[in-house]
């Protein structure tokens, strides 16, 4: 089925994105991202560690900028300013690539997103020539104001970051997926396979996960599941569910031709 | 002889340096890094013609794991 993620103009086939983060190690990672069938990865920046290891394998070894779009994040900062400085770094490590996710976090102990800094940031970045794919609360006002200001991609929490908690308010993310013009992702919350379908069948066009797949008790076994979740989630979508109907009992099979007349058929 | 800040760690230097000589003092030649140096993006292309001054604040970024 030919049904491509548009995301700045670029066609991706697959509609998981990944995280990096918490894997046991780069060869994990990478067999991750790949039983996912990912084409965007997230990556975090962060200082290097002066004086120790040199020569050890760095992360861009595994996951080469050749092979995947990496998409840098901003997890950590707490700031407008931070978030930018960030991505003006992460810019310049890729060689002026300018697809990144925004994320400017409210509060350390539950990664809510602060939603005025991130406004900010956005603005300030799209004026500077970011791709802006940005992390947001699922409401359904910021998500629009964000994509005035431009982001390409808007990603509202399904529940807050590494909880596994999953979709707490499809309401609220149906209500942003049907007032969007680009693409609307999931992105954290997300726990097991069945979380991903749903947020698939809402109608979001991706879904973004990390914790969900490498605090699996076997990472690699549930990326596979999560990229059957998103791929069957959104042929549904597609296919269109039938109505509920409930107390309307409606038998799948044919009610003429019983071997004994059925009463009153 | 001049003293910078790399990664918020003071550093002494012995002798005046560019900052392609500090890469190849930390062994970070090769890897790929970005440069921030007093606030400012220090493209790559700079590495070979800017010198290190007195009271310069590095920062030396790499991609890691994250979600």
């Amino acid at each position: 089925m030919n049904d491509p993620l548009i995301i700045a103009g670029k066609t991706y086939s697959s509609r998981l994105l990944v995280g990096t983060g918490k894997y046991k190690d780069f060869a994990e990672t990478r067999e991750a991202v790949d039983a996912a069938g990912a084409e965007i990865v997230t990556v975090a920046i962060r200082r290097t560690n002066i004086g120790q290891n040199p020569g050890e394998e760095s992360l861009l070894d595994a996951l080469p900028p050749s092979q995947y779009t990496l998409l840098p994040n901003t997890a950590g900062c707490y700031t407008a300013e931070d978030a930018v400085r960030t991505l003006r770094l992460a810019r310049e490590l890729l060689d002026g690539h300018t697809l990144v996710k925004l994320e400017v976090l409210g509060d350390p102990s539950n990664l809510y997103p602060n939603m005025p800094e991130t406004l900010k940031a956005a603005e300030t970045l799209v004026k500077e020539g970011f791709d802006v794919m940005v992390y947001c609360s699922d409401d359904p006002i910021q998500a629009k104001r964000l994509e005035e200001i431009g982001c390409v991609a808007v990603m509202p929490l399904a529940s807050i970051i590494g909880s596994g908690m999953g979709l707490l308010n499809p309401w609220n993310l149906r209500l942003i997926i049907d007032n969007a013009k680009v693409p609307v992702l999931v992105d954290a919350g997300v726990g097991t396979a069945s979380d991903a379908a749903i947020a698939m069948e809402l109608g979001c066009d991706a879904v973004l996960m990390n914790s969900a797949i490498a605090h699996a008790r076997q990472p690699v076994l549930m990326a596979s599941a999560m990229k059957h979740a998103v791929l069957a989630g959104r042929e549904a979508y597609l296919a269109g569910r039938m109505p509920r109907k409930l107390y309307s009992a409606e038998p799948s099979s044919p009610t003429s031709g019983m071997i004994a007349p059925a009463r009153g058929g | 002889m001049p003293t910078v800040l790399v990664n918020g760690e003071p550093t002494e230097l012995a002798t005046p340096l560019t900052v392609r000589q500090l890469l190849e003092r930390l062994e970070l030649q090769g890897r790929r890094v970005a440069i921030e140096r007093n606030g400012d993006i220090l493209p790559r292309s700079r590495y070979d013609d800017t010198r290190l001054a007195e009271g310069d604040r590095f920062e030396i970024i790499i991609a890691v794991g994250g979600g």
